[in-house]
C-alpha cells in the first residue's frame, strides 16, 4: 500500500459514502467522440518515422560513462609495456579471451559474452579511437564525443543528425523562423533512458524522450485519486480547441498535450510486455530489455540512448575480478542478452549498437591500484550487419603522448560511417566537416 | 549604419504614431489609459514582469492603476529586503594553488613521484566535487531568493542577463566566479546596459568562458570579442570578421587573478586597431564604447527585451526587422531609442514598456509559455503551495531545460516554444502535482504529510465579495480559472465541474486540491 490514502485522503471520499467510478467505466461527454478516435488512430499508427530513414534501421548507443579502460578492455597482451605499467591490475596473457584473427590482442576475461558475439560475427572493435588535443575532464571529453566538436559546443551529433533529416538543417543554420520543427505531432525520433536526454541527441529542433522508466513518462497526478483521471485526459487529448488558432502557443501546446499522451501510452503499452530472453540483473540490462521491448511492439524511434555508468576507476579497478570487471560483465552479458531477445524478435539485423567512452585510462596505473583520465581507446559496433572483426591497430604503448596513447582512428569518422551507411544520410552537414567513414557494415 | 534622421525625429513622440493602418495592430506605445487597466492587466503585468502574483496583489495593482503599479515594480531598491537565505559562499574552493604548491607538484613531476602526483591529483578531484556541491548549494539559494523575494523584477531581469550574457558553470568550474557574475547582474539589473557591457568584460567567469585569459598580444583568442558583437550587444551583421580580430587585439591582456580582474600590460597589444570605422590605439574598454556607439546595440538590446518581456520573436540571424509585423516592428524601435535617449539608462524603457497599450494588447495576454523558472516560482508564488524541497524543484528546472548556472551555449535559453516537449511537459505537470501534494513519480514526499497545502486562503477574495460564490461549483471553478489560466472558456470549466459532480459538489480542501492538479496540468497553464 502506497501513501495514497493517507494524502490525497481517500479515506475523506470515502466516509462520505461516495463511489469511485474506475476511470475506465466511462469517456465524459465532454471528452468528444472524435478527439478519441483520433488518438485511437495514432495509437495505432504508431509514431512517426524520419523521412528519408530507411524504415527499418535502428541505432542502439550504449555510452560507458566515467572513461572505460580500453587496455584492460582490449587487452595487448603481448607487449610487456603493458605489463610493465600496469603491474597490479595489468590482465595476464593466460587469462585473456583470445580473438581469431586479431593477433596479439584479446578480451578482458569479464568478457565472455563479447568473445561469443565475435564468435558469431556480430562484433567490430575500432582501436584507439580518440580525437586531436584529448581533453580529460569527464563532462568537457563527453561534451566532444556527444557534439562531435572538438570545442564540445553546439548541439549534439544525432540531434543534428534528425534535424537535418526531417527539418532540413544542420548546425548552425536557420530553420523555420518560427523554431517550431516540421514533425510538430508526434514524432519520437529518439528516446533515451534515463534522467536528462543526452547532448548528443538534442538538436535546435530534435528534441528526446528521456525517462528512466516508462512509468515516468506520464502525469503522476492521476495516482492521487482516480477521479482526476478523466478530467485530465479530457483537457490533454483535444490536441485542438475551438477559438485556438493553428498557429498560436495554446495550440502548439494542446498538439504537444495529445503527442504526449499518445508517446506515453505507446510507450507503456510496450515495456508492458514481457521480454522474450532472460536479461541479467543489471540497470544497462534493464533499460536494454526495455529498448527491445519498444522496438518489438513496432514503435518507428531510429535512436535510442542507454548509459552503463560507474567507469571512473581511479581506485582499487581490479584486474581479472573486480569493480572493472563487474561492469564489464554486466555490459557484455546485457548485450548478448539484446540480441537474442531481438533476434527471437526477428529484429536483430535492423539494429545497430554502438558502445563509446569519453575517454581511454591512461596507460600506468596509479598508486591507487586504479586508473586516471586518459586518452584514446577501443569503441564496439554490435549487431548482424557488422563487418565483424578489428579496425585499424593497437595503438602503441611506447609511442606515447606524456604518458598517453595516441589515438589512431578519429571518432568523427566511425560516426562518418554509421551514419553514411547504416542511415544512408550525408554525413558532410551533420558533422560540419568530411570524415572518411570508417567501413562499419558487411558487404551487401 | 547611420541614424536616420526621421527615426529621430520621431522619437519625441510615440514612434507607431501609426500612418498605415497595421502599424498599430497591437496597439502604439503611448501609456494605456487608467481605466483600461483592471484585473487582467495587472495580472499580465505581475507574470511578466515578475513571476506572477495572488489574487490579492493582483487586486492591488489594479486599484493603483497603471502608473503606481509599474513604479512599484520598477523602483524595486524603495522596497526593503532582508534574504533569508544566506549567500555566504566559500571563495576559496577553486583558488589557484600557491607558489609553494606548484613548487611541489613541479617537483614530483621531475622525480616521477607517482604517490605524490596521485594525493594531488586526489585533492584536486576532492575540490571539484565540493565546488560542484557549491553551484548546486547557489541553484537553490537563487530558486529561494526569486520565490521570497518582494523585488520580483530585480530577479526577473538577474535571470535575463544570465541568459544575454550567457555562462556556464560547465565550462568554467569554478562556482563563486558563476556567484560573482550574479552579483555582477544583480546589481546592474535594471541600472544601465553600458556598465554590464563594460563589467562583463572584466568579470572572471565570462574570461574564463570566452577564454580570454588565453588572449594575449601576438595571438589573440577572438572568442570574447565575437560574442560580444554577435550576441551581447550588436547583432550579426553589424560588424565584419576583421572588426573581430581586430577587437580582440583590443581584448589582449584582459584577464583575472584569482577573483578579480586583471590587466596585464604585458599582454595586451598596444598597436592600432581599426574598429567600426574608428582607428586607435584601443584597448577593450574603448572597444566597448565603440560598440555602445552604434545603433544596433540598442536595438538589439530592446529587441531581446521584446521578445522577454511582451512576444517571442524569431532570432535576428533569422529574420530581419523588415521582416517582423509592422505594429511589433514600430515598438522595438520606439524603445530602442528610448534607450539611447536614455545613454543606455534600462528603466525609461521599461518603464516605457510596462506602461503602453501595446503591451497589454489582448493579442499578447496569456501568450507566452512560461520558462521552466517562471513555472515553478509563479506557481509557488501566485497559489502560495509549500516549497517542499528546493533540490527537487532545483532537478525539475534540469530535466524541464533550464539549469541555473548552466546555460546550454553562449547563445543562452532559446525559450519560447523550445522549452516544450512530450518530456518536459509532463516534468511540468508532474512539478505541479509536487508542490500541490508532495507528489513524486513514484510515491510522496515526507513534506506530503507534514506541510499540507491549504488552498482554502485561495478563495478569500471571492468570500470577501460574496460568501454564497464560495459555494457555488461553477463561480469556484470561474474563480479558479481567471486566477491560474487568466480566462475561463467553457471547455476549461467543464472538466471540473464534471469533477466536483463526482464528489457531490463539495468543496472542501481537497477538492480544491484536486480542481488545481487538473487546473496546472492543463496545456494552458504552461502560458502567461
Amino acid at each position: 500500500m502506497n501513501h495514497d490514502a493517507n494524502f490525497y485522503s481517500r479515506r475523506l471520499f470515502l466516509r462520505h459514502g461516495l463511489v469511485l467510478s474506475s476511470a475506465a467505466a466511462s469517456i465524459p461527454a465532454f471528452l468528444s467522440g472524435s478527439a478519441e478516435a483520433m488518438v485511437q488512430r495514432m495509437l495505432a499508427a504508431g509514431t512517426t518515422s524520419i523521412p528519408g530513414v530507411p524504415d527499418d534501421h535502428i541505432l542502439v548507443v550504449v555510452q560507458l560513462g566515467g572513461g572505460n579502460d580500453g587496455l584492460n578492455t582490449v587487452v595487448p597482451f603481448v607487449m610487456d609495456d603493458y605489463y610493465k605499467a600496469r603491474p597490479g591490475i595489468g590482465i595476464q596473457a593466460r587469462d585473456a579471451l583470445r580473438l581469431s584473427g586479431a593477433d596479439g590482442v584479446g578480451l578482458h576475461p569479464a568478457l565472455r559474452s563479447l568473445k561469443d558475439m565475435y564468435d558469431n560475427g556480430m562484433l567490430a572493435i575500432a582501436q584507439g579511437v580518440g580525437y586531436p588535443n584529448p581533453n580529460r575532464s569527464h563532462f568537457k571529453s563527453m561534451d566532444i564525443w556527444q557534439t562531435a566538436d572538438l570545442a564540445g559546443t553546439g548541439d549534439g551529433w544525432i540531434g543534428r543528425y534528425i534535424d537535418s533529416e526531417c527539418c532540413g538543417y544542420g548546425k548552425g543554420e536557420s530553420g523555420k523562423p518560427d523554431s517550431t520543427p516540421n514533425a510538430s505531432t508526434n514524432s519520437m525520433p529518439g528516446i533515451a533512458i534515463g534522467r536528462t536526454a543526452p547532448l548528443a541527441m538534442t538538436g535546435r529542433s530534435a528534441k528526446p524522450v528521456s525517462f528512466e522508466t516508462a512509468d515516468l513518462f506520464r502525469w503522476s497526478g492521476e495516482d492521487i485519486h482516480d477521479s482526476l483521471r478523466d478530467p485530465y485526459h479530457a483537457m490533454n487529448r483535444r490536441g485542438e480547441s475551438e477559438g485556438v488558432a493553428s498557429e498560436s502557443n495554446a495550440a502548439f501546446l494542446l498538439r504537444t498535450a495529445l503527442d504526449a499522451q499518445v508517446s506515453s501510452e505507446t510507450i507503456r503499452a510496450a515495456v508492458r510486455q514481457q521480454p522474450l530472453v532472460t536479461y541479467p540483473g543489471a540497470a544497462v540490462a534493464r533499460d536494454l530489455s526495455m529498448v527491445a521491448r519498444m522496438i518489438r511492439a513496432g514503435l518507428k524511434t531510429r535512436v535510442y540512448y542507454v548509459n552503463h555508468g560507474g567507469f571512473d576507476t581511479h581506485a582499487g579497478q581490479g584486474g581479472p575480478q573486480g569493480r572493472h570487471a563487474q561492469l564489464l560483465t554486466q555490459w557484455a552479458d546485457s548485450i548478448k542478452a539484446f540480441y537474442e531477445d531481438l533476434k527471437k524478435q526477428g529484429n536483430d539485423s535492423r539494429v545497430l549498437t554502438m558502445s563509446f567512452s569519453e575517454f581511454g585510462r591512461r596507460v600506468r596505473q596509479n598508486a591507487s591500484q586504479g586508473t586516471d583520465h586518459g586518452t584514446a581507446a577501443p569503441m564496439f559496433l554490435f549487431g548482424p550487419m557488422v563487418k565483424p572483426g578489428l579496425i585499424g591497430d593497437h595503438p602503441s604503448l611506447t609511442d606515447l603522448d606524456q604518458g598517453d596513447l595516441k589515438y589512431k582512428i578519429d571518432f568523427r569518422s566511425i560516426y562518418a560511417g554509421i551514419l553514411e551507411s547504416w542511415f544512408k544520410a550525408d554525413s558532410k552537414p551533420v558533422l560540419e566537416g568530411t570524415f572518411r567513414p570508417t567501413p562499419i557494415l558487411r558487404q551487401a | 549604419m547611420p541614424m536616420q534622421p526621421a527615426e529621430r525625429s520621431n522619437a519625441s513622440r510615440p514612434a507607431a504614431g501609426g500612418d498605415s493602418a497595421g502599424l498599430n495592430i497591437f496597439g502604439s506605445m503611448s501609456p494605456i489609459a487608467p481605466e483600461k487597466f483592471g484585473f487582467d492587466q495587472a495580472r499580465h503585468l505581475l507574470w511578466r514582469a515578475g513571476f506572477g502574483g495572488t489574487s490579492r496583489q493582483i487586486q492591488t495593482l489594479a486599484s493603483w492603476g497603471p502608473q503606481r503599479a509599474v513604479d512599484y515594480l520598477l523602483n524595486y531598491d524603495q522596497v526593503s529586503f532582508e534574504p533569508v537565505a544566506s549567500d555566504r559562499f566559500d571563495k576559496d574552493i577553486m583558488r589557484p594553488a600557491t607558489a609553494e604548491e606548484r613548487r611541489s607538484a613541479a617537483d614530483a613531476r621531475r622525480k616521477g613521484d607517482e604517490d605524490t602526483l596521485a594525493r594531488l591529483q586526489m585533492e584536486r578531484q576532492r575540490r571539484e566535487r565540493l565546488d560542484r556541491g557549491q553551484v548546486a548549494e547557489m541553484q537553490k539559494w537563487w530558486l529561494k531568493r526569486m520565490i521570497e523575494t518582494p523585488r520580483p523584477l530585480e530577479e526577473r531581469m538577474t535571470l535575463f542577463w544570465h541568459g544575454h550574457f550567457a555562462t556556464s558553470y560547465r565550462t568554467i568550474e569554478n562556482s563563486y566566479h558563476m556567484y560573482l557574475q550574479n552579483q555582477l547582474f544583480r546589481s546592474n539589473a535594471t541600472g544601465n546596459f553600458a556598465n554590464l557591457l563594460f563589467g562583463i568584460i572584466r568579470d572572471p567567469a565570462m574570461i574564463a568562458y570566452l577564454d580570454n585569459n588565453d588572449s594575449r598580444k601576438g595571438r589573440a583568442n577572438e572568442n570574447l570579442a565575437r560574442e560580444i558583437m554577435e550576441l551581447f550587444s550588436l547583432g550579426i551583421g553589424n560588424y565584419t570578421e576583421q572588426d573581430i580580430k581586430e577587437g580582440a587585439r583590443a581584448l589582449t591582456g584582459y584577464t583575472f587573478e584569482d577573483d578579480a580582474f586583471s590587466f596585464q600590460k604585458n599582454n595586451h597589444d598596444e598597436g592600432s586597431k581599426k574598429i567600426l570605422g574608428r582607428t586607435g590605439s584601443f584597448d577593450g574598454d574603448d572597444f566597448v564604447r565603440i560598440i555602445l556607439e552604434q545603433p544596433a546595440c540598442s536595438r538589439l538590446i530592446a529587441r531581446k527585451l521584446y521578445h522577454t518581456f511582451v512576444r517571442e520573436l524569431p532570432p535576428l540571424e533569422r529574420a530581419e526587422d523588415n521582416s517582423l509585423n509592422p505594429s511589433v516592428r514600430s515598438a522595438i524601435r520606439d524603445l530602442a531609442q528610448t534607450l539611447l535617449n536614455a545613454k543606455y539608462e534600462l528603466k525609461p524603457l521599461l518603464r516605457r514598456l510596462f506602461l503602453s497599450e501595446h503591451f497589454y494588447s489582448p493579442a499578447f495576454l496569456n501568450e507566452q509559455i512560461k520558462s521552466p523558472v517562471q513555472l515553478v516560482v509563479g506557481a509557488v508564488r501566485s497559489l502560495e503551495t509549500p516549497v517542499r524541497d528546493l533540490s527537487i524543484l532545483n532537478d525539475a528546472l534540469d530535466l524541464m531545460g533550464q539549469n541555473l548556472f548552466y546555460p546550454p551555449s553562449v547563445k543562452g535559453w532559446d525559450g519560447g516554444r523550445s522549452w516544450i516537449n512530450t518530456s518536459t511537459l509532463y516534468v511540468r505537470q508532474n512539478i505541479m502535482a509536487f508542490l500541490l501534494t508532495g507528489k513524486r513519480p513514484v510515491g510522496y514526499d515526507p513534506s506530503a504529510e507534514t506541510d499540507r497545502y491549504d488552498p482554502m486562503p485561495l478563495l478569500a477574495d471571492l468570500v470577501d465579495t460574496d460568501a454564497d460564490a464560495a459555494r457555488d461549483p461553477s463561480r469556484v471553478a470561474d474563480y479558479l480559472l481567471k486566477l491560474t489560466l487568466g480566462r475561463a472558456p467553457a471547455h476549461t470549466r467543464e472538466p471540473l465541474l464534471d469533477f466536483l459532480r463526482k464528489h457531490d459538489n463539495q468543496l472542501g480542501p481537497d477538492h480544491l486540491r484536486g480542481l488545481l492538479l487538473i487546473i496546472t496540468a492543463m496545456p494552458e497553464y504552461q502560458l502567461c
